[in-house]
């Protein structure tokens, strides 16, 4: 019977100190999880979920600060695999957007670089005091440019 | 030689189709005069749009190169006939997405002048294989079999891993359509040189020639061939009247008896196919110096007053062929682009003939099936896959819009024979449901792509701006050192020249 009980207790031993090493020393899985949600997200780095960009709202959501209907571009779809993803209840959206691409008027534009420096994904080239225009195949469609323009000269046009 | 062998592979599921083509292979083919305006797409083939290299206005010849592919996956397009450019312009055409694409309007002259080629004919046997695939891709040639893939593309691409099997597609499996079966009686001479260009362009020594065994008559006039010029490198195989055993796929595991894997192509099993028109193509550009400017197409149906086979450039509209052949009867219903499990039904007949179209299907009213019932889970659609799916569970996941468990069932992996259709007792368009969901996936790794891309760009600007503030910083410092060593004087001197400054501008 003692050998029953003292082998039962030395694996005990055993795979404590190791699971305890492992938390310590281990990478913490936080950090691939926050990876892995980021990589569900549509990276157009719009900031509509109330976070500076796709990653720190991925931080926020796996933290459980932010909830996981946020994000508007992604859609129910995101919804979905996020809900999936960290086993939560699927939520209707709060708000949803039609997918779009911004459009710099031209004629209008007087080069102020002030969207240029807004778009998160360099999608808007252009020079000081030169026209301006947005790459459209780069464009997130995240709106970050309209507001800064004092011209008003950027709309966006949805895709499709 | 070559008497016909039938050992076979095994091809699961099928259907046996009344094949409704006896009525249009009665009589030769017949030849369409040119029309007085010719329509021709610039996408004719899988692949970018190729670029028109003419104007409006100028005048091209017979065979003159018009639309140029730039240099990713492409083909070329020619004139059909001699003529003015008149407009570049969107025309109605007959394809899976979008009503019109953009067309280049010719018109014909009606002298038909060919334009001078300055390369005489070359022996291709003289050429290296890479030279002779790069002759072929100016020859505007593409996969006549329905894909239109580019055809030196697919060779191009066949040559990377190893070929030991060449198979020429003549089965042709689809009812009504029967422009192959006319091709391989009047012209087996010049497929099977097809055949041989082929056979060299890959460096292979092995050939068969697939062809259904409903059509005795061009198994006939090929074997004649075959027995007159003695290559016993090509061997001709009869395959069983069995929808759709002329898929691709299909037909690699009928002759070979190797299954092409999951989401791979022929080439992972040595093997490559090319229609048996691509062939006869491939002799007209090489031997001939001709590219492709007309082909064999099946005009039938019960709204047609005459069912044939005719030879009409490419670009002429559906209507001066259907004009040229009898016309429509009183009871012509429904235009059908392709036969009628893969084509594509269009709203008028002003759509040009083009590379892919092997036939024009007029249809009286058809009887309504009936309506959409709910799948009782018969499992008949399972049964006749070609593919070995199972249509019914795919269904399943296609309403309930579920794209990963779709890729999982294969989906990707549906040739979209319609089968699986035809058998289903509750009349559920199964095809035209998971074309809907195959389009979807497409568009989700698309946007996967896309937000893979944003986010190195998002990542490059943050590091660059990280970088940038840095040196700015560096910058700063730098100068703080400078002018503390400097002294104050120096300092004053500065701040007074930057004021004079400022009330210059002001």
């Amino acid at each position: 019977m003692w050998t029953a009980v003292i082998t039962i207790a030395a694996i005990g031993l055993v795979a404590g100190v190791g699971l305890s090493f492992a938390s310590r020393r281990l990478p913490s899985r936080a950090g691939g999880l926050v990876e892995q949600v980021n990589d569900l997200l549509p990276q157009t780095q719009c900031a509509q979920c109330g976070y500076p960009g796709c990653r720190p709202f991925a931080a926020a959501v796996v933290q459980g600060a932010a909830a996981i209907n946020l994000c508007p571009p992604g859609g129910e779809e995101t919804v979905r695999h996020l809900a999936d993803l960290l086993g939560r209840e699927i939520i209707p959206l709060a708000a949803s957007v039609e997918p779009a691409i911004a459009i710099i008027d031209e004629s209008l534009c007087i080069g102020c670089t002030h969207c240029r420096n807004a778009c998160p994904v360099d999608a808007i080239v252009g020079a000081h005091q030169l026209m301006h225009t947005v790459i459209e195949s780069e464009c997130t469609g995240c709106e970050l440019c309209v507001a800064p323009c004092p011209v008003d000269c950027i709309s966006m046009r949805p895709l499709a | 030689m070559s008497a016909p062998t039938y050992d076979l592979g095994h091809l699961h599921g099928g259907l046996r189709l009344p094949a409704n083509k006896s009525v249009s292979t009665g009589q030769p083919v017949l030849e369409v005069p040119v029309p007085s305006q010719l329509v021709l797409p610039i996408t004719q083939h899988v692949g970018d749009p190729a670029q028109p290299v003419v104007g409006i206005g100028e005048h091209v010849l017979k065979g003159q190169l018009i639309a140029e592919p730039d240099e990713t996956l492409g083909a070329p397009v020619h004139a059909s006939s001699s003529g003015k450019v008149i407009a570049i312009e969107p025309w109605p055409v007959a394809r899976r997405h979008g009503e019109t694409a953009p067309c280049i309007i010719i018109e014909c002259d009606g002298r038909d002048a060919a334009i001078q080629r300055v390369e005489a004919p070359v022996d291709f046997t003289a050429l290296a294989p890479d030279d002779l695939l790069k002759t072929i891709l100016q020859g505007g040639i593409v996969g006549l079999g329905g894909a239109v893939f580019p055809t030196a593309q697919k060779l191009m691409q066949a040559r990377t891993s190893t070929i030991d099997h060449l198979i020429l597609n003549g089965v042709e499996c689809e009812p009504y359509i029967s422009c192959d079966d006319l091709l391989m009686r009047e012209h087996a001479g010049e497929i099977i040189s097809g055949a041989q260009i082929l056979m060299h362009a890959l460096q292979v020594d092995a050939c068969f020639i697939a062809v259904e065994s409903d059509k005795p008559d061009a198994i006939r006039s090929l074997a004649d061939v075959l027995g007159e010029i003695n290559d016993d490198r090509i061997i001709l195989k009869k395959v069983p009247t069995i929808y759709p055993s002329g898929g691709e796929d299909q037909l690699v595991q009928l002759v070979t008896n190797r299954e092409v894997p999951s989401g791979g192509l022929p080439s992972d099993v040595a093997c490559l196919v090319q229609n048996v028109a691509t062939a006869a193509a491939i002799h007209d550009w090489i031997i001939d110096n001709q590219p492709l400017i007309s082909r064999v197409t099946t005009v039938t149906g019960d709204g047609m007053a005459n069912h044939l086979n005719v030879r009409a450039r490419i670009g002429t509209t559906i209507g001066d062929i259907v004009g040229q052949v009898g016309g429509y009867t009183d009871c012509a219903e429904q235009l059908i682009i392709g036969g009628p499990m893969t084509g594509k039904s269009v709203s008028t007949d002003r759509v040009p003939l083009v590379k892919a179209t092997n036939c024009i299907l007029v249809m009286a009213k058809m009887p309504f099936p009936g309506p959409q019932l709910p799948c009782i889970r018969c499992g008949d659609c399972a049964s006749v896959c070609p593919v070995q799916l199972l249509p019914q569970q795919l269904f399943w996941y296609a309403c309930a819009d579920d794209e990963d468990k779709l890729r999982d069932f294969g989906l990707m992996d549906c040739i979209e024979c319609g089968c699986c259709d035809l058998v289903c007792p509750s009349h559920i368009p199964l095809t035209a449901d998971f074309r809907v969901a195959k389009g979807r996936i497409r568009e989700l790794a698309d946007e996967k792509a896309r937000a893979a891309r944003s986010r190195l760009r998002f990542e490059a600007r943050n590091d660059r701006m990280e970088r940038e503030k840095i040196e700015r910083e560096a910058e700063l410092a730098q100068q703080k050192v400078s002018a503390k060593k400097a002294g104050p004087s120096a300092i004053a001197e500065i701040l007074k020249r930057k004021k004079l400054e400022r009330e210059d501008d002001e």
